[in-house]
This record gives structure tokens, C-alpha cells and sequence, in this order.
């Protein structure tokens, strides 16, 4: 549209400069246009090239990991344990370690997440409770997440005498996406319209039948979408867990949530640290972020799934 | 007549027990997200006392940092805020310029068919876990500067500040162009009806009208940058030498507490609660641009 306005303007100009009799300098109006128009055609490339630039970042960090890992990300990288020698290493424990982290962090966060969405979009009066509430969550979701790291080693690790368990990992881990998760869950139950719940009280029901028979079906596609998002954001996270102090190499397979652990990021982190001493050990950790990035994609095309799928515009 | 008045009656008495418990119930559950705000400040807190009870302020204002010296240690904590300013300085040198461009040409030159397509790359660079950032800063992008300067230690704090700053490019680009977008279009058509080029309008109209959702996406980024662990911890090491030359080696607030986590000191000597110091004014930073944003945001605010 406007592009049509530039030209216009352009058109405009070089026509009225044929009238010689006027007084207004038409040569210099129509250079200075032309400038103008110059300038912002530069300002679009310019602009244009920021975008590049983001791309090819972006397919260079892709490029170069892939190829790293060329070689070494085979299936029996994926089905055997950890190793201090390179070429025998795999990582079944930390996929492992990652799996049981999300059993832990998917329940807890869901349930404290819905339900506290539902408080504040149904329940709770506009004051000041909700209010504290709301301001809450805003300031948690700003704090670095390696703090949360540090509550977790403090509250889980030693007060509760959790150690480095999976459980202390994956609670460290749920308070940290919880934020998320809340503004999600509130955003899809936002997105309910009110005709459904109108209709709801209108046949009688109350407000907590309105919520588990209305609300909560209506609003679960965008719900689960934006928790499949927070999970992705807790798989990737590392500063929590290394702060949390676990160990190097873990050879045995966790079995339980009490269990030692490593996961996938962190996994990563160590083993680009001693890069310095194996220099191998950089392809490992190039294969395990390709599988670690591999994993987000399916997650969050899952979620990109229901939304498309399931997800009504009323 | 009367039975069934009752029968209703006992039935509303049994739907506002339930529901008063449900709200009981769903106010509890919300307040663990209090609890966790409160877990933090007193875990960081109650340590931290600790630590100034034992360093007085003047050390830990100054410049010498060894934790780990046996005999004598010194808890001078400027090396690491200034190592951390370094860093997230260098990143909004890279981010802002590109961020703001790229949200000026998503929400002012770039058709909708661009648009579609130039959006969800910014998503990607936002979904990508820090971590993959650090290995990429490690592994890449510092044995690529060292090609342009030779001098150029094998932990730097520019190579991670560059890639924190490509980090945060979404944060800006995203949360700027938000605000772009909030800008009504009656502005907008006005300033081309009176002649203006795209460029014109973007910068003496679009970003005069969207200043304060500008200045908060940057005050966003750069908490987000000082938050970062992973990249620092990886690209920049751990020398805790006071210095300004960012081709050196620079220690972050984050990864002194990573260092520390990581079992260097046992629990109950002086280093170990200087983690929670370090980590207390880590927070009070990320804390006060949090407030900075909800300032800017209500105090430019412009509504149409």
C-alpha cells in the first residue's frame, strides 16, 4: 500500500515539474523526493539485512553442530552408557535422566499451573490477592533462572535432604517453568467466551461445575500447547542442574527418581568443558545437542499440532 | 411443595460447601508460586547475612578476588560485576541495533508473506536452549575472532558477549515490535497521506509513538543478559582478575556460582555462603530492572 503511495508521490512530483511558470523549484523538489525515497529503499535493505543476518547465524550454529556431530551420532551412541573414552560413549543414562525429569516436572507443574490459572481467572475477585498474585509471577518469571538453581540446592538439595536426585532436579526445574505455564494456562482459559459459561450457569450449574464441565475442556488444546512449550523450556535448561552439583560421570542407568542423574544439557556442558582435555569429547557434545534440538523440534511441533488441530476460534 | 423447597435448598448448601472448598483449595495451590518467591529471597538472604558478617563491605566493594586462597581469603566482588556489565554490554551492542532493525522491518517494510516467514526464524533463535549458545561460542565463534585477533585468549568475554547478544535479539525484536504494532494505523496513514517515506514514518513517527515498549524490550534483554549462565560459564571462564580487556578471560556473577555449586567449597566456610551473597546481588540487579521496565512502561505509556 504504501509502496504505492512512494510511487504516487513520485509520479505527482514529476508531473506538476513540467509546469515551468510556478515558483517552487521543481527539479530541486523532485531530487529531494527522489532522496527521500532513496533513503528509505536503503533503510528497507538495511533492515532486510538484520533478518539475514539472524538466518545465517542461525544456519551456520545448524551447519557447523551437524557437522560435528557426523560420525559420531549413530544408534549405538543412543543405546549405550557413558564412557570416558569417546569413541565408547553414549548417552541411554542421560535420555534416560532427561525422560525421568519430565515425569517429575510435567505433573507438578500441570497441576500447580492449571489449577492456579483457574484461581485467578475464575475465582478470585480483582483485589488485592490476586494482585500479589499476578505481580508475582511477572517478577519470578524475570529471576535468572540460575537463582532458581540455588533455591533448589538449598530447599531441595539439603533441607530436604534430596541430594542431586531426579526429584530434587525436576521440582527445581517445575518452579522455574511454572510462570510459563501459569500465563499460559490463563491466556487459553482467557480465550474461553463467555456465551459458553453464560450458557453454563444459565442451565444452573455452578461455577465449579462450569469450570470442570466448561471451562477446562474448551480451554485444554491451548493448555496443553502452552505446557508443551514450558517442558521444552525446562529439557533445555541447564544452570538449575549444574548449580544443583551433579556429578560428572554417572555410569549407572537411573532407575528410580531418587537416583543420581545426568541429563541431556548438562551432559553437554561437561563434556564441551573437557574439550579441553579429550578432543573428541566437542563431537560428542555436537551429537548430543543434535539430539537434545531434535527432541525440542518434535515437542514443539507437537504443540504447533494441537493448536492447529484441536484450537477453535469462537 | 415445602419437601422439594427443602431439597433445593440442601442441594445450594451442598454446592457452596463445595463450592468454598474449591476456592480454599485453588487459592492454596496458588500461593506456592508466593512461597517460591519467598524460598528465594530467604534462602538468599539467610546466608547472605552470614557472609557480611564476616566480610565487612568495604572488601567486598573492592577489586581483589581468591575465594579459595586457604590462608587469608578475599571476597572482592567488582571483578565479577564488572565481568558481568561486560559482557551483557557487549551483547545489547550486538542486539539492540539488529533487534530494533529487525522489528522495524517486520512490523513497518515487510509484507505479510515476509512477515510469515521471518517470525518463526526469530521464534527458533528464542526456543534454542542457552547451552547450545555456549558451545557454540566456545567451539565457533572464538576460534573464528581469534582469526581476526590474534591475541585472543581461549576464554574471552567478547566472543560470549556477541553470542548472548544474538541470544537476546528475540527478546528485543519480539517485544519491540509488539509495541510497534500497538501504534494505531490512523498515525501511521497520516504520515504517508502528508507525503512521508516508510523510513520517515518508522523513525519520526512508529518509534516516537512506541518508545516505551522499545526502552522495556531493551531493559528485558540486557536483565536477561546478566541472568545468563551457560554462555559465560563456557566462552568466558572463570579468571578472577580485575580487568577491563575483554580479550580476556572475565568471571560473571552467574558462573562464580556455577564455579562454586560445582563442590569447590564445603558447606558453612565463608566461600560457600559468598555464593549467596553473589547470588543475592545478582538477584537485587534483575530485580531492580524488572522495576525499571514496569516504570518505563507506565510512565511513557501513551494511550490512543
Amino acid at each position: 500500500m504504501s509502496q504505492a503511495i512512494e510511487k504516487d508521490n513520485l509520479t505527482v512530483i514529476v508531473n506538476e515539474s513540467k509546469f515551468k511558470d510556478s515558483y517552487i523549484d521543481r527539479d530541486k523538489a523532485h531530487n529531494r523526493a527522489k532522496r527521500r525515497v532513496i533513503f528509505s529503499k536503503a533503510a528497507n535493505i538495511l533492515f532486510s539485512l538484520t533478518i539475514i543476518f539472524a538466518l545465517s547465524v542461525l544456519a551456520l550454529l545448524l551447519i557447523q553442530i551437524i557437522q560435528k556431530s557426523i560420525g559420531w551420532l549413530d544408534w549405538q551412541f543412543l543405546i549405550s552408557k557413558l564412557s570416558i573414552r569417546a569413541e565408547k560413549a553414549g548417552i541411554l543414562g542421560v535420555i534416560i535422566g532427561s525422560v525421568l525429569l519430565i515425569v517429575v516436572v510435567a505433573p507438578v507443574t500441570l497441576f500447580i499451573g492449571i489449577a492456579t490459572a483457574i484461581y485467578l481467572e475464575e475465582y478470585s475477585k480483582k483485589g488485592r490477592i490476586q494482585s500479589l498474585i499476578m505481580t508475582n509471577i511477572s517478577n519470578l518469571s524475570s529471576v535468572p533462572s540460575v537463582i532458581f538453581g540455588m533455591l533448589g540446592l538449598t530447599v531441595f538439595g539439603r533441607l530436604f535432604g534430596l541430594k542431586a536426585s531426579i526429584l530434587a532436579g525436576g521440582l527445581t526445574l517445575s518452579l522455574l517453568v511454572l510462570p510459563i505455564i501459569i500465563v499460559a494456562c490463563q491466556e487459553a482459559i482467557k480465550a474461553v467466551p463467555k456465551n459458553l459459561k453464560e450458557a453454563s450457569y444459565g442451565l444452573g450449574a455452578s461455577k465449579w461445575t462450569t469450570v470442570r464441565k466448561v471451562v477446562l475442556p474448551t480451554a485444554l488444546p491451548g493448555i496443553m500447547t502452552g505446557c508443551i512449550l514450558a517442558l521444552s523450556r525446562a529439557i533445555g535448561e541447564t544452570a538449575p542442574l549444574v548449580v544443583l552439583g551433579i556429578p560428572t560421570l554417572i555410569l549407572k542407568l537411573p532407575t528410580g527418581l531418587m537416583d543420581d542423574f545426568t541429563a541431556l544439557p548438562i551432559q553437554i556442558y561437561y563434556w564441551t568443558l573437557d574439550t579441553v582435555l579429550t578432543k573428541e569429547y566437542a563431537n560428542l557434545a555436537a551429537a548430543t545437542i543434535v539430539v537434545l534440538l531434535t527432541l525440542l523440534f518434535l515437542m514443539n511441533s507437537i504443540a504447533i499440532f494441537i493448536r492447529n488441530k484441536y484450537q477453535r476460534r469462537y | 411443595m415445602i419437601k422439594i423447597k427443602n431439597l433445593i435448598k440442601k442441594q445450594k448448601n451442598k454446592h457452596l460447601i463445595v463450592e468454598k472448598g474449591v476456592s480454599t483449595t485453588l487459592l492454596i495451590i496458588a500461593s506456592i508460586s508466593i512461597l517460591a518467591s519467598i524460598g528465594i529471597v530467604l534462602t538468599l538472604l539467610i546466608d547472605s547475612v552470614n557472609f557480611f558478617k564476616e566480610v565487612p563491605l568495604s572488601q567486598v566493594f573492592s577489586t581483589k578476588l581468591a575465594p579459595l586462597k586457604a590462608k587469608d581469603p578475599s571476597f572482592g566482588f567488582l571483578p565479577l560485576i564488572v565481568g558481568t556489565f561486560t559482557t551483557s554490554i557487549i551483547a545489547m551492542i550486538v542486539a539492540v541495533p539488529i533487534g530494533l532493525g529487525a522489528a522495524m522491518f517486520i512490523s513497518e517494510f515487510a509484507s505479510k508473506k515476509v512477515r510469515k516467514i521471518v517470525k518463526p526464524i526469530l521464534e527458533v533463535l528464542a526456543g534454542i536452549p542457552t547451552i547450545v549458545y555456549g558451545f557454540f561460542a566456545y567451539s565457533f565463534v572464538t576460534p573464528l575472532l581469534m582469526k581476526i585477533i590474534p591475541e585472543l585468549g581461549s576464554k574471552n568475554a567478547l566472543s560470549p558477549g556477541i553470542v548472548m547478544g544474538i541470544m537476546i535479539i528475540p527478546i528485543v525484536t519480539s517485544l519491540s515490535e509488539d509495541a510497534m504494532n500497538a501504534v494505531p494505523s490512523s498515525l501511521r496513514e497520516g504520515a504517508y497521506g502528508l507525503g512521508s517515506t516508510k523510513l520517515e514514518v518508522s523513525t519520526k513517527v512508529i518509534i516516537p509513538a512506541a518508545i516505551s515498549g522499545i526502552m522495556a524490550s531493551f531493559v528485558l534483554a540486557l536483565s536477561r543478559a546478566i541472568g545468563e549462565t551457560m554462555i559465560v560459564t563456557i566462552a568466558s571462564g572463570s579468571s578472577k582478575k580485575f580487568t577491563l580487556d575483554i580479550t580476556q578471560s572475565m568471571q560473571t556473577m552467574t558462573s562464580y556460582i556455577v564455579e562454586f555449586t560445582s563442590g569447590d567449597a564445603g558447606s558453612g566456610t565463608v566461600g560457600y555462603y559468598s555464593l549467596y551473597a553473589v547470588g543475592l546481588i545478582l538477584f537485587i540487579f534483575t530485580m531492580l530492572m524488572n522495576m525499571l521496565v514496569k516504570y518505563i512502561t507506565k510512565k511513557y505509556r501513551r494511550e490512543y
